[in-house]
């Protein structure tokens, strides 16, 4: 009977220890954040900057985390600004995470002088958005559009197409209104609503338009 | 509509077509009545009969158990109170051993203080007085009167100078001799002192031996009273187990206590060892995981010291050699003293990553630069957590200690809690055996209250044939006869 006793904890522990040997990524999260530079959201740069460090503090080790800026034409690898996969070491991670800031700082710095691009492609940087995330291999994924999610294309590009954000989470910060909103606010939530129905459309896990600020805590509560 | 409207006459009007309904049902409910009761007795029989021989199986494997609890509750005791007598003999025969062996030398060391203090006492002894011829002599020059003549006087006073200095010298020895005598007595003063001691500790011997006895008469007569398979030793026993149980139970709640801040001390810095970001469920993180086996891992070298050593008997070492024991025991002690050092690095590498995570997120909230202070006192927690981590897997072994009298006292707690379930268990099919039975014996007093009208006429009828004089004989009717009556009976 003794035996039988202690026989429990001995094949917990070695269940422990077997669960153990093999990382589970499924639990590691990746965020895109998508910062619009065109035109006069530029200015809202470093509102940008603040929400990334943010996130980053957010983060733990094994996460990815990526900047990239919309501009007239999204879809490349150029406009990724920063990308990192924090390591499991925490020493390590913190350290990722601390040059990672300086990067963004120095982004946030040099496009607050430089005027913002004449269109946006929101679209473009979705697409990039999901190749990226689809490569970290990640369980939870997520995209910060921080836009006022007026899409202005230029003529020769092409984005009227269906999109693939399969599971991917959608989180639209700080959208701003138009002076047009303003005059008729029907076009802001019927511009928010389009957008939802596009990224729902397309497979998105979830999407949240967030204007608050002060409560980003909400969007980014841990896994669990 | 439903299925019931569709039965309705009037539809808009259900009591009236209800109460038709009956109305046109009454005969055959009527007829049907002997059938239909013994239908529903029988109903009543099936539902109760599993029941009550689910009951009567419940109770006889509660007293079944009861009696092996019994048995395996005997059976612990005598081991235990075998265990405690063997002890107490091991201890007793140590105690023997040790004072038998040294009672040569004590007698001889005794013996010899003894002699020691005999011959001091000699030495110390009375210095004989003056011998009495001085005293004469004395008396004498004393009795000689002064008559003048001065060549007498110088005579006399010569001799008076020469007694004074002779009673000064004798004195002065005299007085000598007492002074030595004292030294003498003094020096023998440890002696007695050491004897005295060495008699107390024969005394307390002595005393040990007899505690020891009296323990071993009260456990020979428990045992005795165990073997006798007397009542009040089970109760006695059970009583016993119970406590061990509830007293092992609470400090083992106390070791989790110790166990879970051991685990949060180590689950953080762990991450550096093995991933922070992986995890093995969704919310358990693979560091947690190890850190968690670092500690149970903790608690079985505790186990396997404990056993070793002696305090616990847990697992069937009896067939390993006494080397083995030992170099099992070394190896466990080993290992321990191994994952405290890995714990006290764990607790500095805890305090580095908190530091450093603090100071981040300072730096990216306002971009500020956060000094660590380097006094002495910034390192208390540092040092807290340091001590923590080493003394805790050590506390941790103890744990062993209750556990043995948890699984053992578990048994006898369990096996009578079970026992208390089945008679429970047994009460309630009982109950609802019975339940069903009535509950059979309600449906058929209902049934004949439903057609009570067919049954008044019946009754009606048989009175008004046995009154008429020239009725014929009465025909057998169901209803109140003798087969309901019978069947009600054997229900």
């Amino acid at each position: 009977m003794n035996l039988r006793v202690l026989l429990w904890p001995a094949l917990l522990m070695l269940a422990a220890a077997l669960a153990g040997c093999g990382p589970n990524t499924s639990q590691r999260q990746a965020v895109y954040v998508l910062i619009d530079t065109s035109g006069t959201y530029a200015k809202e740069v470093a509102k940008a900057r603040a929400v990334v460090n943010y996130v980053l503090g957010t983060l733990e080790p094994g996460d990815a985390l990526a900047v990239a800026r919309v501009k007239s034409r999204s879809f490349s690898e150029k406009d990724i600004v920063a990308k990192v996969t924090l390591s499991t070491d925490p020493l390590q991670a913190n350290a990722q995470k601390r040059t990672f800031s300086e990067q963004i700082d120095k982004f946030a710095k040099t496009t607050e002088v430089k005027s913002g691009s004449r269109y946006t492609d929101i679209t473009g940087g979705l697409i990039q958005a999901a190749e990226f995330l689809a490569e970290t291999g990640a369980g939870q994924r997520t995209v910060v559009i921080f836009s006022d999610m007026q899409e202005d294309l230029d003529n020769g590009a092409v984005r009227d197409f269906p999109i693939k954000l399969d599971g991917i989470r959608i989180v639209a910060l700080n959208v701003t209104k138009l002076d047009a909103d303003n005059v008729d606010p029907r076009r802001y939530l019927g511009r928010l609503e389009w957008w939802e129905k596009r990224t729902r459309s397309a497979g998105a896990a979830d999407w949240r338009v967030v204007n608050d600020m002060e409560h980003l805590d909400r969007i980014f509560a841990r896994r669990g | 509509m439903s299925f019931l409207e569709s039965l309705l006459i009037w539809p808009d009007r259900p009591a009236p077509s209800l109460l038709v309904l009956f109305v046109i049902l009454l005969p055959f409910l009527y007829v049907a009545r002997e059938p239909m009761q013994v239908l529903l007795r029988r109903l009543a029989r099936a539902l109760a009969n599993p029941l009550r021989l689910g009951a009567h199986w419940l109770a006889d494997a509660a007293s079944r158990m009861q009696a092996r609890n019994r048995e395996v509750l005997l059976a612990n005791g005598t081991r235990d109170v075998r265990l405690t007598i063997e002890r107490e003999f091991e201890r007793v025969t140590t105690l023997v051993q040790r004072d038998l062996e040294g009672y040569p030398a004590l007698q001889r060391r005794l013996m010899d203080e003894i002699t020691r203090i005999e011959e001091d006492y000699r030495r110390s002894g009375e210095v004989p007085p003056p011998p009495p011829e001085w005293v004469k002599a004395v008396d004498a020059v004393a009795k000689i009167r002064a008559s003048g003549d001065g060549v007498v006087e110088h005579i006399l006073s010569e001799i008076r100078d020469s007694i004074d200095s002779i009673y000064r010298k004798v004195l002065a020895e005299y007085r000598g001799a007492y002074q030595q005598r004292h030294h003498i007595l003094k020096r023998v003063l440890p002696f007695w002192r050491a004897c005295a001691q060495t008699l107390v500790q024969v005394e307390r011997n002595i005393n040990g031996l007899h505690a020891s006895a009296d323990k071993i008469d009260r456990n020979v007569d428990r045992l005795e009273g165990i073997l006798a398979n007397r009542k009040d030793t089970e109760s006695v026993l059970t009583a016993s187990a119970t406590t061990q149980f509830l007293v092992s139970g609470l400090v083992m709640l106390i070791a989790a206590g110790g166990a879970y801040v051991n685990f949060k001390l180590i689950a953080l810095p762990m991450s550096a060892m093995v991933g922070g970001g992986d995890y093995v469920t969704a919310t358990l993180r693979a560091s947690e995981v190890a850190a968690l086996v670092i500690i149970l891992f903790e608690a079985l070298m505790g186990l396997f010291l404990m056993e070793t050593l002696r305090f616990t008997s847990l697992f069937p070492l009896g067939n390993i050699t006494e080397r083995m024991r030992r170099w099992l025991m070394w190896v466990s002690l080993a290992i321990l003293l191994v994952l405290a050092g890995v714990e006290v690095a764990l607790a500095v590498m805890r305090d580095q990553i908190v530091a450093a995570d603090v100071a981040l997120k300072q730096a990216l909230v306002d971009g500020s630069v956060v000094v660590p202070e380097n006094g002495w006192v910034t390192r208390i927690p540092t040092f807290g957590q340091m001590i923590l981590g080493f003394t805790l897997p050590f506390a941790l072994a103890f744990v062993a200690i209750p556990l043995e009298y948890f699984v053992h006292s578990s048994r006898a707690v369990g096996g009578a809690l079970m026992v208390l379930l089945m008679r429970a268990g047994a009460f309630l099919l009982r109950l609802g055996a019975n339940l069903c039975r009535e509950a059979g014996r309600l449906a058929v007093v209902f049934y004949d209250v439903l057609i009570f009208a067919p049954l008044a006429i019946e009754r009606w009828v048989q009175k008004a044939r046995k009154q008429a004089p020239s009725a014929p004989k009465e025909r057998p009717m169901h209803g109140f006869g003798k087969t309901s009556a019978r069947t009600e009976e054997a229900l």
